[in-house]
């Protein structure tokens, strides 16, 4: 749209002797006008796309909007968000978004550390080992989380032969998608495995903005390089641990793709047979698509934006109080 | 344990066996998944279900391959081609508006610049995600539920890509470039073409693949407005391969294996670029 006008413009541009006039107004319109022409397209995008769905998911979640049944619409008042406090659906799965977001932020967060510092020294092939650390990152996560689905399957599943090999198991084995906790192990392996290559090259990006003296004031003290990990490296990078610690949970809570494909049949979005791996956007998704409650669903997602808001912020001040306090 | 005094950053110290070890194991641990994808689509039945499991490739790929790009209602291939048409549009307009937008912002003088800035990195801690409700009404009413345009259109930009422009134009091109050519009588658009996008061909190229494979990889949005119809992307068709009440895995996981592929190229064609980009990115 600026594009096209900005062009006209251009060929306008006087090739010989110009008036001055033009000559001044097109320097104006260049200068005072372009710039603006330059940025609209994001933010009117932004604006149709990005800014108001949210604020109209807002006037959803106040109304009746079925899309099985036209007819029924109209004002619900706070209706949607009464039947959500006493849905036990949505609680059961609040609790299984946050298992598995503890089970699957805490280790990515610590491993992706220790991987850092194994990549934050002088390495032969420096640049193999960190293209190496990203396979998971580009590797589909659709894709990824199907390959778990057959590790993780009861009767042939790697999982259980690996366990078989430890004396685990083996008269009855584990069946990883019947229980809460074994389902929540499986889909937090599957997001562990995506996110700490990604996070320990922003660990090692921060690690290596380190002053040199820094380490060299420290050695006064005798630090071995565990002890130089956690009392000088740790916390020299915290604010990219706070950004990861910040992004983990904006992502964790919307968990949608690793426990939508570990059913045996996704299309349902169960969640298990008694929905004990399922998370608040899978339960979105299911009220929304498949119960065709849209109102209901725009609700939901209201309430996970206030935990997301409300987690987000206890995590950067407990990262904040940790760092500080060492 | 050790009582030796560390004087020297950990950078500069040399990786022991141990290190590499380490790697080697992570490094592993990476791959091992990537891989049975491959070996569970290269083989029979009868092999995904011994005990223990095989490592080895079997020679059914080709086999296993014909099912699944022959199977009705899944509409693999389209959904191969649609996937690249939505990545490829979605990148080339993210390149396009966020460096206009990042040249903007990071060359040009008028009013609001910093505020307007700061709304964009506001609109970086927006969990997007949350207004698929209503995006899928609006898509309703623009008629485009259930067609590429609407999982193209939500991507067209992005707060990230502004701002990782702006940082990159503010380092790489020196106003004095700018002024001169100004001078010299070029206007705002032509500085744009002639300098600013020569210069900054490598952040391109890393904003280019990060948009690409969260665009390829993206899976919920394009589940919720393209499932059930003929037009699904890559990820869309997955998880309709793996429906069903009789799931075939070595089907389903040779149609994944075909689908990670492009980014198994692009991440050894691209890979230095990218880890720079993630690198880069955590210093904001």
């Amino acid at each position: 749209m600026s594009l096209t006008d900005v062009r006209a413009m251009r060929t306008e541009e006087p090739k010989h002797a110009p008036p001055p006039r033009a000559k001044f107004w097109l320097y104006r319109f260049d200068t005072k006008t372009v710039p603006y022409l330059l940025i609209a397209p994001f933010f009117i995008l932004f604006a149709i796309f990005g800014l108001f769905p949210i604020i109209f998911n807002g006037v959803v979640a106040l109304r009746h909007w079925r899309l099985d049944d036209p007819t029924l619409t109209g004002w619900a008042g706070m209706e949607n968000f009464t039947k959500l406090a006493s849905d036990t659906d949505f609680w059961d799965a609040l609790v299984n978004t946050f298992g598995i977001f503890i089970l699957s932020t805490v280790p990515q967060l610590l491993i992706a550390l220790m991987l850092a510092n194994l990549l934050n020294r002088k390495l032969r092939g420096a640049t193999f080992w960190r293209i190496g650390v990203l396979l998971p990152y580009v590797t589909p996560v659709a894709a990824s989380t199907l390959v778990f689905a057959v590790f993780f399957s009861r009767d042939y599943g790697m999982a259980n032969w690996l366990l078989s090999l430890v004396g685990f198991g083996e008269e009855q084995p584990l069946d990883w998608r019947a229980t809460t906790w074994s389902s929540w192990i499986a889909i937090a392996t599957m997001v562990n495995w995506k996110w700490i290559g990604y996070n320990a090259l922003l660990y090692l990006s921060a690690m290596q903005a380190i002053p040199k003296d820094v380490y060299e004031a420290a050695a006064v003290d005798g630090a071995g390089p565990w002890r130089q990990l956690w009392r000088i490296t740790v916390p020299m990078i915290q604010p990219v641990v706070l950004f990861t610690v910040i992004l983990s949970t904006i992502g964790g809570l919307q968990l949608f793709n690793e426990p939508m494909l570990f059913d045996e049949n996704p299309a349902l979005a169960n969640g298990g047979y008694d929905h004990q791996w399922r998370t608040i956007a899978q339960l979105i998704y299911k009220v929304g698509w498949r119960d065709l409650n849209l109102g209901y669903a725009a609700a939901m997602s209201w309430a996970l934006f206030l935990i997301i808001l409300i987690v987000a912020a206890i995590n950067a001040l407990a990262t904040r109080r940790l760092g500080g306090g060492k | 344990m050790s009582t030796r005094l560390l004087s020297r950053a950990p950078q500069d110290t040399p990786g022991t066996w141990k290190s590499y070890l380490g790697l080697f194991a992570i490094l592993l641990v990476s791959a091992f998944p990537v891989y049975w994808m491959f070996v569970i689509a290269t083989s029979t039945d009868d092999a995904v279900m011994k005990s223990p499991p095989s490592v080895i490739p079997g020679d059914q790929l080709m086999v296993n391959l014909r099912e699944v790009f022959t199977l009705q209602d899944v509409y693999f291939t389209a959904s191969l081609i649609n996937s690249l048409i939505v990545a490829l549009a979605v990148t080339a307009s993210t390149l396009f508006f966020c460096s206009l937008a990042g040249f903007a912002f990071a060359k040009l003088r008028f009013k609001g610049n910093n505020v307007l800035m700061f709304i964009v990195i506001l609109t970086l801690t927006v969990p997007n995600q949350l207004g698929v409700v209503a995006l899928y009404i609006l898509m309703g009413k623009l008629g485009w539920n259930g067609q590429l345009i609407a999982v193209i259109a939500p991507g067209l930009v992005s707060a990230f890509g502004v701002f990782y422009m702006r940082q990159f134009i503010g380092h790489a091109i020196p106003d004095e470039l700018v002024e001169a050519a100004r001078i010299d009588g070029a206007l705002t658009l032509r500085i744009y073409w002639t300098v600013v996008v020569p210069a900054i061909r490598p952040a391109l190229a890393v904003l280019g693949l990060l948009t690409f494979v969260a665009t390829w990889n993206d899976f919920q949005w394009p589940l919720i407005t393209l499932n059930g119809t003929d037009f699904p992307t890559s990820m869309v068709a997955l998880s309709d391969l793996a429906s069903g009440n009789y799931v075939i895995y070595r089907r389903v996981l040779a149609g994944a294996f075909v689908a990670t592929v492009p980014l198994i190229v692009l991440l050894l064609i691209g890979g230095r670029q990218l880890v720079r980009g993630i690198m880069e990115g955590a210093l904001k």
